[in-house]
């Protein structure tokens, strides 16, 4: 049976080249563009979001600032958007039962698109980072950063956090893309599946505003958008950090499993 | 498992909740065959192939291909066998060529050195730079075949190949199937084109609203239509009177430029005899065989009977 790293290899080239792939990818590039773009065009600064008061201060103030700008929609969206379609669109083509009938498991199947959606996830993620980084260097210098505690770390050290930062990120954002792929799997249905994610996440932000279950906001999906955070603190804040991590993997693995089941067993009727 | 058939399916059964889209179908394919699966569109012929591929769960029932069994040991159950059910479906945003590139990665070993020539064999080669969302439908019929070619299969199976193809697609399709089968190849063929079958297969198996009403040699099915004969003479009224006094000559009909009748070999031989005696020549006196469309409409058509219109029950058919 050919390798999974050579079912991956190919579940990623079909997304090179599709259109849908570089919406997000653009999307994810062009919102750090745009707030360099309008940083250089007026004098003020976003105040009422951290790090706001300090991205002319300091560029690599601009990362966080784009991170929490986008951390509830926008990445879940650009997430959802691959996830979301990568085992519905083979439905959607009629193609399921044509890589099916060759000589790769199911199994496999499932596992390269698993990966192929989480490595869309990060090369996005990388993507805004990176026109962030240049992008508030180049307007705003390569400065140190004035931390969530009001304590100044250096500049390389900042850069540093940044990437902490966008790891602890990533962890909700998986538990996303598992949603959208799981709804990919079980809906056949490429648009139910990307609106579906995001709304599941929405709404589980909707759920504390009911009296008496505030107490189940550190545990929700949504507040682990925040998560990453705690590494902008001195000392660095683990707390957060270490209960993203298990209540991402609470919501992600439930889903990638149910998800894989599902695709194992199901009758590949269309097409 | 050497030695076990290339197809051996036992009591397969799909129900989708109260509707039973195939039921108790039993199907044998020997190595060599080319194996006709006939029937009206709804019959269930495209529901048994999806279950011999091991693409949807049978509600009761089995399927061996080469002896393994596609459920328990998935894609590996597959080995050797290529083929498609309905249509053929590929990535419209990919060109043909990355469409197969991509399945001969999925293929393994050698699958993609064949890729040049599968191409060749379908005529794609000038198109294959092209994305498959602009091929017509028989362009994407034939890169189906060329993706089936690729895994070098001992057993190809074939859902209406001919569908969506112009006539000298269709001839090219046949002359392909032939060659194949010539080669080795054991070919299973669904298809309600009854030329292509009766052309192409050796065995059948005709199966109407999930059943199988006959399976078996294409030659045995034609032996129970029965013999019908067709006489032409130098004087058709004066031999249709010497019909109907032979013994052993039923249902003598005079049509505007021949006589039928119903009889058996040697009857017929003895009516030549007494035409002669009686002073006339013969023009013409042969055998007229049912042709597989006759029997097909007698046994997939409202009011026919499963038994005694085959001659004989599909179930005591050997395997």
């Amino acid at each position: 049976m050919p390798a999974l790293r050579t079912v991956y290899a190919w579940e990623l080239r079909k997304l090179v080249a599709q259109k849908r792939t570089y919406l997000g990818l653009a999307a994810a590039a062009l919102v750090p563009v745009i707030f360099v773009v309008a940083l250089t065009l007026q004098n003020g600064e976003p105040e009422d979001v951290a790090f706001g008061r300090y991205v002319r201060q300091s560029g690599l103030a601009i990362p966080p600032v784009i991170l929490i700008f986008g951390s509830y929609w926008l990445f879940p969206l650009i997430t959802a958007l691959v996830s979301g379609d990568i085992v519905a669109a083979e439905d959607h083509n009629g193609t399921l039962k044509t890589i099916l009938t060759r000589s790769v498991g199911r199994g496999r199947i499932f596992a390269a698109k698993v990966l192929a959606a989480v490595t869309y996830a990060i090369v996005a993620l990388a993507l805004m980072a990176l026109t962030a980084v240049i992008g508030g260097i180049i307007v705003s210098g390569f400065h140190p950063l004035v931390t969530l505690s009001g304590t100044t770390v250096s500049a390389g050290r900042a850069l540093l956090l940044i990437g902490a930062s966008l790891l602890v990120y990533l962890l909700p954002l998986i538990a996303i893309a598992s949603i959208a792929l799981l709804l990919s799997t079980v809906t056949h249905n490429s648009a139910a599946a990307v609106v579906g994610a995001l709304m599941i996440s929405l709404m589980l932000q909707l759920v504390t505003i009911i009296p008496g279950l505030g107490v189940l906001r550190p545990y929700l999906l949504p507040t682990q958008f925040n998560a990453w955070q705690g590494f902008l603190r001195t000392p660095a804040d683990w707390t957060p950090v270490i209960r993203a991590a298990w209540v991402c993997a609470l919501y992600a693995l439930p889903c990638i499993g149910v998800a894989y089941l599902n695709f194992l067993r199901r009758d590949v009727a269309g097409g | 498992m050497a030695g076990a058939p290339p197809v051996e399916a036992r009591g397969l059964v799909k129900r989708y909740g109260d509707v039973i889209a195939v039921d108790e179908v039993d199907l044998t394919v020997e190595a060599g065959d080319v194996y006709g699966y006939l029937g009206p569109n709804g019959a269930g012929k495209t529901t048994v192939l999806r279950m011999l591929l091991g693409l949807i769960t049978p509600t009761a029932g089995q399927v061996r291909l080469f002896g393994r069994d596609p459920l328990v040991s998935g894609a590996a159950a597959l080995e050797g066998v290529a083929g498609f059910v309905e249509a053929p479906r590929f990535y419209p945003y990919l060109t043909g060529r990355k469409n197969l590139e991509l399945l001969a990665a999925l293929d393994g070993g050698e699958a993609a050195k064949r890729i040049d020539e599968a191409l060749d064999t379908v005529e794609l080669t000038d198109r294959q730079r092209h994305r498959v969302g602009g091929y017509s439908h028989g362009m994407r019929q034939r890169l189906g075949v060329a993706a089936a070619l690729i895994r070098d299969p001992r057993l190809l199976l074939l859902d209406e190949p001919a569908t969506g193809l112009d006539p000298a697609g269709m001839r090219d399709m046949r002359a392909l199937v032939a060659r194949l089968s010539l080669a080795g190849t054991t070919v299973l063929l669904s298809s309600h084109l009854l030329a292509e079958v009766e052309e192409l297969c050796n065995r059948v198996a005709i199966v109407r609203t999930g059943r199988i009403v006959f399976e078996g040699a294409l030659e045995d099915l034609k032996r129970t239509a029965g013999g019908g004969w067709r006489l032409r003479t130098t004087d058709d009224g004066r031999a249709a009177e010497v019909c109907r006094t032979q013994r052993g000559i039923a249902e003598v009909r005079v049509d505007p430029l021949e006589l039928r009748f119903e009889a058996t070999e040697e009857a017929a031989a003895a009516l030549s005899v007494a035409l002669v005696e009686a002073g006339l020549a013969i023009r013409a006196l042969a055998p007229h065989t049912a042709t597989l469309e006759d029997l097909f409409f007698r046994l997939t058509e409202d009011g026919a009977d499963p038994v005694s219109a085959a001659g004989r029950p599909a179930e005591t058919e050997a395997a």
